[in-house]
């Protein structure tokens, strides 16, 4: 019996080794790359010519920044991010949260229809080119607002707020009437501040799509002044991608201005992900739950 | 004998009183109905318009015509897909993807959440699941460009390979078509496995820990201990993400392929997404987009149907979905 315990516990610590450096490994794998791309962005044009580094640049420099904020449309597309994202998530939250109380009340008239539609919305979508139609007859062709209006709703986030809101108690809502408040007043000033977390979770979520979404730059916009940094970012890419393939010849300088620009633009647009990540971290057991009810 | 007639007339006068009252709770309701309109007009305006839009896969729209005046052809745009090498093509390159993430891609969050699980809680737990999480929350554009870097002839990538003498030239990648498949593969994965770790880890969380102390009580090893206890308690949440990844398998990350594509492995890289984005948006031609978007999309609501019915026969018959 001893022995068999002994022999358990030299194996479980084995495992144990094993196991840690394993993971080890794991957190290096994504580690390094990361910093190696904030270091390369750190370091001089010629030193990026030259290669030959993964931890330290030969030649620490501000150039590559230096170029990027020398160029004055990366204020325009920071502002343009900054301004759909918290425009989105402001409106969306709000819009969802107000969809999402009137349908948590059992005795809503139509309510049957309604949760039918958003249901239907959750499994059927008309595809890329009839929402690109619809979206050009609207006019929001090159339209600040279609970074707003067509994300606004989503049935999903209804579905988790209107089950959030089942489960407030009565009893605030009916002492609430019975000093005279209506609908909007009860919503505004009791439901909303309760559901404070969930609402926080689904922003957050929300918050980093909208500023890592280019696909509604791609499809709705050509209008450079209406770019966010993540458009910006994927016309450098593009043009540098472009002129890796003319390389081989020897246009090499050119080739890595544009990389410093480059690497300089990611590790900017990447900077607020970075700064609210840890925040993010409370939310995702919540958001991950969330996802798994989106599923 | 009692009179049938008056039974019809009784349940319309019903019926029109339930009128009625609908109406008169509507009015009373209107605060509440007030907040549901404004949703149910975005659904119809955002969501039915464009599945109604769908209807110009059956016909022949041009700049020229609106939606309802371009004239019908039927199923002429779908039978062009059938001749259509280049679509083809796309399907490969979206199967064989679709395959490597498959194959790869869905073992590894589990093996990663399990071997964060058997992690006993400390500041290195919280340190590996921070840092593995994080690839996450960054863009594919954002990635994309860091894969241009790294694989570049001066990066990350070839200096490593470089340093351990695997190679002798450095070389990029990217611009090789045959190993597209195999970055877009391991790109993917390296972003979200750790992320994909988080909802096996809440499951397991649930396990009762007495299950593991009787196992250690009979000398279960920790390897029999997580195949005998934490997979089969995972096994409904793992169907279940199966068969999600089995209907998607037409589906594929358009971002990743509009940020990775370029001429050189565009062969390789093409996917439905970016053939029709391609066909769609760069060449104009909506209605054959729309075919090939709608075409795809059914096959996928049956694979969904398909895989929903095998592992529910794997799964002592109880449908997971």
């Amino acid at each position: 019996m001893n022995a068999k315990l002994r022999k358990q516990d030299v194996d479980g610590r084995v495992f144990n080794a094993v196991n840690v450096a394993l993971l080890l490994l794991v957190t290096i794998i994504i580690v390094v790359p990361l910093w190696n791309v904030v270091i390369s962005s750190f370091s001089s044009g010629r030193a990026l010519a030259e290669g030959g580094f993964i931890f330290w640049p030969q030649e620490l420099s501000l150039e590559n920044y230096r170029a990027v904020f020398n160029d004055n449309n990366i204020y325009q597309a920071f502002f343009i991010s900054v301004a759909k994202t918290v425009l989105g998530v402001a409106t969306h939250v709000f819009f969802c949260a107000m969809v999402g109380y009137a349908l948590s009340k059992k005795n809503l008239r139509g309510r049957k229809l309604y949760v039918a539609m958003g249901v239907i919305t959750m499994f059927f979508s008309g595809g890329m080119i009839p929402t690109y139609l619809l979206i050009k007859s609207l006019g929001l062709l090159n339209s600040f607002w279609v970074y707003i209006i067509p994300a606004l709703f989503s049935y999903y986030d209804v579905v988790i707020l209107m089950n959030f809101f089942r489960n407030v108690p009565d009893s605030l809502e009916e002492s609430a009437k019975m000093d005279g408040a209506g609908d909007w007043r009860i919503f505004l000033s009791i439901f909303i501040p309760l559901s404070m977390p969930v609402m926080a979770t689904i922003a957050l979520f929300n918050g980093v799509g909208q500023w890592n979404d280019f696909m509604t730059t791609k499809l709705y916009i050509t209008d450079q002044a209406l770019y966010p940094l993540q458009m910006m970012l994927y016309e450098i890419i593009v043009q540098s991608q472009t002129q890796a393939m003319q390389s081989t010849a020897g246009s090499a300088v050119i080739e890595t201005t544009t990389k410093g620009v480059q690497l300089a633009t990611i590790v900017i647009t990447t900077m607020p992900i970075v700064v609210v990540y840890p925040l993010l971290q409370r939310y995702f057991i919540s958001g991950m739950m969330l996802g798994a009810v989106k599923e | 004998m009692v009179n049938p007639e008056p039974l019809p007339v009784a349940a319309k006068k019903t019926r029109g009183r339930r009128f009625k009252e609908f109406w008169v709770d509507f009015g009373r309701q209107w605060g509440l109905q007030a907040m549901v309109l404004p949703g149910v007009l975005f659904m119809i305006i955002f969501s039915f318009i464009p599945i109604y839009g769908l209807s110009i896969a059956f016909k022949r729209y041009t700049v020229i015509d609106t939606l309802d005046t371009a004239p019908w052809v039927g199923l002429e745009n779908f039978r062009i897909i059938l001749e259509d090498k280049y679509f083809w093509d796309s399907v490969i390159n979206t199967l064989g993807i679709s395959f490597f993430k498959l194959a790869i891609g869905f073992v590894v969050p589990i093996i990663l959440a399990v071997m964060i699980y058997e992690l006993s809680a400390g500041r290195f737990k919280k340190i590996v699941q921070t840092i593995s999480y994080l690839p996450h929350f960054l863009s594919w554009i954002v990635l994309g460009g860091m894969l241009i870097t790294w694989f570049s002839t001066t990066g990350l990538f070839n200096q490593f390979l470089l340093d351990l003498g695997l190679i002798s030239k450095p070389q990029n990648i990217l611009l090789d078509a045959n190993k597209y498949w195999w970055i877009a593969t391991l790109s993917d994965i390296w972003k979200e496995a750790g992320w994909g770790t988080i909802l096996y880890l809440a499951i397991m969380a649930k396990i009762d820990p007495a299950y593991y102390e009787a196992a250690k009580i009979d000398g279960a090893s920790r390897l029999r201990q997580i195949w005998h206890i934490t997979i089969p308690n995972m096994k409904t949440i793992i169907s279940l993400n199966l068969i999600l990844t089995i209907s998607g398998l037409f589906g594929s990350n358009l971002d990743q392929t509009l940020v990775l594509m370029n001429s050189q492995n565009r062969e390789k890289a093409e996917v439905i997404n970016s053939y029709v984005y391609r066909m769609g948006m760069t060449q104009g031609d909506f209605s054959y987009a729309t075919a090939v978007g709608l075409g795809v999309s059914i096959v996928s609501v049956i694979l969904l149907l398909l895989a929903n019915k095998v592992t529910g026969k794997l799964n002592d018959n109880q449908s997971v979905l």
